[in-house]
């Protein structure tokens, strides 16, 4: 055996060599050496029996796996628009600046490299970043200043101070989820005394919709997954928490972990699955170690494992899978490609998950912030649960808020709140816009302030982003433009060329090139995208941008030149090597605004 | 059965289908054209290059993928999805680098016979002029990506057909491409074979027999006597 082969053997044996992990077996290889080397590519493939291109097609799609050394410190600068709005695009070079480097290049002496990475959901504590996938909050001048000198030191991260790597709660608003944490296996015992279909009923009754976005009944999904043939069923649980601003399941699983296993463990009772997957986003790497220890004392008291609660056929456990750095994998049919081993690529729907999913068998997809509403159905029942909220919305909807307030953090309310009271409770008095549910949310303006946070009216995954009045939308709308071609899994026509094509015309009308006919165009492209891209990705890539260019048209016009179009090849820079050239630079070597 | 238990509207004609059929297959069997790239009778419904849009019932959705079903309101000649998928042509032409004059699949390509169906006049947005490789180190054959639209036939033909996985979709977003399976990344060094079915699906220029370029002079090429619709409709293509 080489070196390589013996340090992968142990991890391949963890995997029982299974090509299906092949994702989290990658994951631990680039922790042997930072990167996927030629040598580990080649020894894993070889062990596992596969193509080579396979392991390519892995590490060219999750933005957390490298084919190309990337250095001891692999520092990534969160870029959601609020990290921004907190000066993270300084603090970047600063750091380049004193640790002399350019982004995502590799210092030459092997030791670091700095880029940018989609928003690692500590918006309520950013500015943050992710070294070597452990994340740093709360950044200031001063604490790059302290991160260079223990970079150029070699000083190794668990020397670091523990306070660089502290995560809040932040909990400012408590309801039925974020209130004392419940007593352990209270969900567990009410539920066997229903039974599998008593407390199915008590679901239903209870009116619970996913928290994950759609909104789709829980129930209904539940029995779905129950009722489809298949030999074996899944329970997964949807962690992968990447829409930009959204961080409250972050803190379910920080601080309600045991509430939210208990209810996918309701959901195996009701489905009858014997596994289940917590599939958590790789930027939560951190709480990999907390989540496991709780499973493991959850095994202990029965809470998983054979015959759970005493219950004869109850038999659950979890498997904790790691992503890689994909937003496109918490759409739920990529989410399933990823936890086979594969890249996230969503599927075709129909059929769905709950019919076809995990290795083509029936298969629950659930949010965090579902089970864990789940979880408290079996606790209070479902007369008390849906006495919350409105009719169509009951229950309470966990809001991440973040951006221009004082408060910022999680925020749990009955729906049905109106956006003005969550912004009198987290300290905004002076706003000009609020992004509901995400970088694929709406933007909603003061006039819509009395809307309500609710299914029925504006609904949400949860994050909140407030924008003072002194914001440029136009900001938001790149950083958003750019998430999406950044995230793009490429798959199909519509969103792997327009998202990039949409970039480029916000940059260009950001510059001050703009005309008409790129407004024109985004607005055709909107259309489009929605229409005809194959997942939700796509079709919501371009919902925030389209009511931004309705409500804020004033602020886009001003961007706007007056000419009917301007090219994007631009003459005058292109003829900068031949003024080089010439050793001129003057008014007459350079082509006026009257071409 | 009656007929409406069996059929479906496109464009107000009723249209038979037989169970499990898709709406383009559907489609297709009763003589009624529907543009798309990525679909191919051989293989299973894949749905990525969405010319295939149409609307069902009044939502968007791809005719490749959408199994017919009674009694559904499908539209497809309308000036709305005409624009979608001049858009999308107008997306994969500036996506790669496609220049047909010299390129030995004119007359022969999907991509530009489509192009003319729908009267794409031009690119329109801004070309991405990707780098891309050539790949000429295999005998009879060579790969030119910069034609490529990524519609994986070839990936799906050498992996369900052929058995050899030659062909993968690697990278994301606007960074997708082929890439060949080999120790060198070079299909000379593959079993690739002439009698593959991978060797005949590719729809644009990106996959090419060597040294028979122009043996059919351009002019008398498949799609130079009659528009795409009519040609996939006679099942002439290949
Ligand atoms: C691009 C995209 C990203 C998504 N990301 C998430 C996510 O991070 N977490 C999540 O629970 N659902 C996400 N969803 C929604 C899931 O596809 C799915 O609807 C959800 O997990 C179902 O759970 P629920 O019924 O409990 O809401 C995403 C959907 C799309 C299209
Ligand atoms: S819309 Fe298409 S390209 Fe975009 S993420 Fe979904 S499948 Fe991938
Ligand atoms: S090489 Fe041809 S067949 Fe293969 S993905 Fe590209 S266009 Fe499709
Ligand atoms: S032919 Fe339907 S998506 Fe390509």
């Amino acid at each position: 055996m080489t070196e390589i082969e013996s340090a992968l053997d142990p991890i391949l044996a963890k995997y029982h060599r299974d090509p299906t992990a092949l994702l989290q077996i990658l994951r631990d290889a680039q922790d042997l050496s930072g990167w996927i080397s030629p040598e580990i590519r080649a020894a894993a493939a070889s062990a596992l029996a596969i193509a080579p291109t396979r392991i390519d097609s892995l590490t060219r799609f999750y933005a957390h796996l490298y084919d190309a050394p990337r250095g001891k410190y692999r520092i990534l600068f969160s870029d959601n628009i609020t990290d921004r709005m907190a000066g993270s695009v300084a603090l970047m070079e600063l750091m380049l600046k004193k640790l002399k480097l350019e982004r995502g290049k590799l210092s030459a002496d092997g030791l670091v490299s700095i880029d940018f990475t989609s928003c690692t959901g500590m918006c309520d504590q950013g500015p943050a970043l992710l070294v070597n996938n452990l994340p740093a909050t709360r950044l200031t001048a001063r604490r790059i200043d302290e991160i260079c000198g223990l970079i150029r030191a070699g000083a190794p991260l668990d020397q670091w101070p523990a306070e660089f790597f502290q995560v809040e709660d932040h909990i400012r608003r408590a309801d039925l989820l974020l209130g004392a944490p419940k007593k352990r296996g209270e969900a567990i015992r009410a539920a066997l005394a229903l039974g599998a279909q008593g407390f199915l009923d008590e679901l239903e009754k209870s009116n619970l919709r996913g928290r994950g976005g759609a909104g789709f009944p829980t129930a209904l999904k539940w029995r779905s997954c129950r009722d489809a043939p298949g030999e074996k069923r899944f329970v997964v649980c949807n962690a992968d928490e990447g829409e930009p601003g959204t961080f409250k399941d972050r803190v379910l699983l920080q601080s309600f972990a045991a509430t939210l296993f208990e209810g996918m463990a309701l959901a195996a009772l009701v489905t009858g699955a014997q596994k289940g997957f917590l599939y958590l986003r790789g930027e939560y790497s951190f709480l990999r170690a907390p989540l496991e220890a709780t499973l493991a004392e959850m095994r202990r008291e029965n809470l998983l494992g054979a015959t759970i609660g005493g219950a004869k056929n109850f038999d659950f456990d979890i498997d904790i899978h790691m992503g890689a750095g994909a937003y496109v994998c918490g759409e739920e049919t990529a989410l399933i490609e990823s936890l086979e081993g594969k890249p996230g690529r969503p599927r075709i729907r129909p059929p769905f998950p709950v019919t076809h999913g995990y290795l083509g068998f029936p298969t629950l997809v659930n949010n965090v912030e579902t089970f864990c509403n789940a979880a408290a159905i079996a606790t209070i029942g479902a007369a008390a649960y849906a006495s919350r909220g409105t009719k169509q919305s009951t229950g309470t909807k966990i809001l991440s808020v973040s951006g221009d307030c004082q408060r910022p953090g999680l925020y749990e309310y009955p729906f049905g709140v109106t956006i003005a009271q969550v912004l009198e409770d987290c300290g905004a008095p002076d706003v000009g816009a609020v992004q509901v549910g995400g970088a694929a949310g709406n933007c909603l303006i003061p006039e819509e302030f009395g809307r309500r946070i609710a299914f029925e009216d504006q609904p949400t995954a949860g994050a909140f982003m407030v924008f003072a009045n002194r914001r440029d939308p136009i900001e938001a709308a790149r950083n958003f433009a750019h998430f999406f071609a950044h995230e793009s899994c490429g798959f199909c026509t519509p969103c792997r060329v327009g998202t990039s094509l949409v970039a480029g015309m916000i940059d260009k009308i950001a510059a001050g090139h703009g005309a008409q006919y790129e407004f024109l165009d985004l607005k055709r492209l909107h259309d489009i995208l929605r229409a005809s891209s194959h997942c939700g990705l796509g079709q919501a890539a371009m919902l925030a941008l389209g009511d931004m260019m309705q409500k804020f048209k004033p602020a886009f016009e001003r961007r706007l030149i007056t000419r009917d179009f301007e090219p994007d090849f631009d003459l005058d820079a292109a003829l900068a090597r031949a003024r080089e050239l010439a050793g001129r630079d003057d008014a007459a070597a350079h082509l006026g605004e009257d071409i | 059965m009656s007929d409406s238990d069996s059929s479906f509207t496109l464009d107000g004609r009723i249209i038979a289908f037989a169970p499990g059929q898709t709406i383009l297959a559907a489609a297709t069997a009763a003589g009624v054209y529907i543009p798309h790239l990525c679909a191919h009778p051989d293989f299973p419904p894949h749905g990525s290059c969405k010319l295939c849009t149409v609307t069902v019932n009044g939502r968007d959705g791809s005719a490749c993928t959408i199994q017919a079903a009674p009694g559904q309101e499908v539209r497809s000649d309308t000036p709305e999805l005409h624009e979608i998928r001049r858009v999308l042509l107008q997306m994969l032409f500036v996506e790669g680098n496609h220049f047909c004059p010299g390129c030995e699949k004119s007359g022969r390509c999907k991509l530009q016979a489509l192009a003319y169906e729908i009267e794409m006049l031009s690119p329109h947005f801004v070309q991405f002029f990707p780098h891309r490789e050539i790949d000429a180190s295999h005998p009879e054959f060579f790969l030119d990506f910069n034609r490529c639209i990524m519609c994986e036939l070839c990936v799906r033909a050498s992996r369900d057909v052929d058995g050899k996985n030659i062909f993968a979709l690697a990278g994301r977003g606007r960074e997708s491409h082929i890439i060949v399976n080999s120790p060198s990344g070079k299909l000379g060094d593959t079993d690739f074979a002439a009698t593959d079915k991978a060797a005949e699906v590719c729809p644009v220029g990106a996959i090419l027999r060597k040294e028979i370029g122009f043996a059919t002079p351009i002019g008398a090429r498949l799609y130079d006597h009659a528009p795409i619709s009519r040609v996939d409709l006679a099942g002439q293509e290949k």
